[in-house]
């Protein structure tokens, strides 16, 4: 399905990565921890039939088949990825703004924050036997966060219809945060009044922080996070503070000590 | 039948070839990656990819060096014992290669980085540990440093190669994101390699002792034998 409208924006920066490396190079532990595994194995996944279910803290709780999220106003959105690993690359979604569809089912004043859901079939995914982390797959945001126009539903990625490995059908793009944030093939999105578990966090509570935003003053604490290297170059590059979207973002956080909520 | 097939396992290895053969084969992982990396086949971030496949070759070759002389008391393979120098001096080849293409293609010459990393991180401390142990044993390990050492001193200092060894398997299973299972099971046979040092198994029920003047009668310096 080719999104209704393309608007590219925020390309004032880098050329984008090959989509070769975009669509080969990937963490998506549910089919194995290889950067090369999702591309090789990820086709096992069935992206059709699809519905996401929208529940919690709303007045309209709602489950919304992918043929219906794919009629949402599509725009083309080119943003930086920077992985928690210490690379990062340059990718052109397609999506719409998370806000968008939250605002459809109506969120209640006790909404503070979103919980999202990854598909936990280990039919369709065979990294789900591996133990690396606890299934399904979670992550969440803070309300205002969600709400953050930067935040989108991507559905597609270099003007095709997103590939399985890269979070089929629909994933989360978050972009002034690591990788993991950006949960892929959602299933379920509830809005809570409280902080929700997130996977990695779960995992490893000293080293992945519910914020997760892009910082090279705080380090991972088994490595630097002030470079990374942009996959398909050389040399590396000084990682920026918010990945660079700070003007966009950095409100959103003033006030808080960003080494204790990191 | 088991000791036709012991003699000929020991001739084969005992051969003129076999010695060049081993270590062709040792460059085998070189050439790959050099390969790969030429035809553009190593992904989307090759300089990651060298670093990882040089490491996990340095662990390996250090593993395999570990675990003849097991093998050797497990099937009475004496012959064995001859390439443990060899494939010794290729785990720390290897891990020349690995540290280089950190230092020169991952980090690109910073020093001030490199040094914090060193300090800060304790996967790097521990593998930079691991380095420096087989560096030592790679400088000692002719027959004339075994001479000028003497043999208990000498065996003494080769011990370092399993405080190496469980170095490289912490250095690996500490750099993951996760509990990741193939760092595990390298764990898992480091120690079960060290393990064998301790309460040695055999096939075939024989006794330590009936191994022992075979294995003995094979080696040109008795001294470089223990560890």
């Amino acid at each position: 399905e080719a999104p209704t409208t393309i608007k590219p924006a925020d390309q004032k920066f880098d050329p984008t990565t090959p989509k070769k490396s975009a669509t080969t190079y990937n963490n998506f532990y549910e089919f194995g921890t290889g950067k090369s595994d999702p591309s090789e194995n990820a086709d096992t996944l069935q992206t059709r039939p699809w519905e996401v279910a929208i529940g919690g803290e709303v007045a309209r709780p709602m489950t919304i088949g992918i043929e219906d999220l794919l009629k949402f106003p599509m725009e083309e959105r080119i943003y930086r990825l920077r992985c928690v690993e210490g690379w990062s690359m340059v990718i052109p979604w397609i999506g719409f703004p998370l806000a968008e569809l939250l605002k459809r089912a109506e969120p209640t004043g006790n909404a503070k924050y979103v919980a999202f859901q990854t598909l936990n079939d280990p039919k369709q995914m065979p990294g789900l036997r591996s133990w690396v982390l606890g299934w399904p797959y979670v992550e969440g945001l803070r309300m205002d966060e969600a709400m953050q126009p930067l935040a989108i539903l991507a559905v597609g990625m270099y003007g095709e219809e997103m590939p399985k490995q890269n979070g089929a059908p629909i994933r989360l793009v978050v972009p002034w945060k690591y990788g993991f944030k950006s949960i892929k093939s959602i299933v379920k999105i509830t809005l809570v009044d409280r902080q929700p578990p997130t996977a990695w966090n779960k995992s490893q509570p000293s080293e992945y922080g519910f914020y997760s935003n892009v910082n090279p003053e705080v380090d991972h604490p088994r490595w630097s996070q002030a470079t990374e290297r942009r996959v398909g170059e050389f040399s590396r590059r000084k990682t920026l503070p918010f990945n660079g979207y700070g003007e966009e973002v950095a409100s959103l956080y003033a006030g808080m000590d960003l080494k204790t909520y990191f | 039948m088991a000791t036709d097939i012991r003699k000929t396992a020991n001739a084969a290895l005992t051969a003129r070839w076999a010695k060049p053969l081993v270590f062709v084969l040792a460059l085998v992982p070189l050439a790959w990656t050099f390969w790969l990396a030429y035809s553009g086949e190593l992904g989307a971030e090759p300089v990651l990819e060298s670093v990882k496949a040089s490491g996990l070759w340095a662990l390996r070759f250090l593993l395999i060096a570990l675990a003849l002389t097991p093998l050797r008391m497990m099937t009475g393979v004496a012959a064995l014992a001859r390439f443990r120098r060899m494939l010794g001096l290729f785990a720390f080849f290897y891990a020349l290669v690995h540290l280089s293409t950190y230092v020169g293609l991952d980090q690109f010459f910073d020093w001030a980085a490199i040094w914090k990393d060193i300090v800060k991180r304790p996967y790097i401390t521990v593998g930079m540990g691991a380095f420096v142990i087989l560096a030592l044993l790679a400088a000692t390990s002719t027959d004339g440093m075994v001479k000028r050492l003497g043999g208990k001193r000498w065996r003494a200092l080769h011990k370092g190669v399993f405080v190496a060894g469980v170095a490289g398997c912490l250095h690996f299973i500490m750099l993951v994101k996760g509990w990741q299972t193939s760092p595990l099971i390298y764990a898992a046979l480091c120690i079960g390699l060290l393990a064998f040092r301790r309460w040695p198994m055999r096939l075939g029920g024989k006794s330590r002792r009936a191994d022992r003047p075979d294995a003995v009668r094979t080696r040109p310096a008795a001294s470089r034998e223990s560890a």
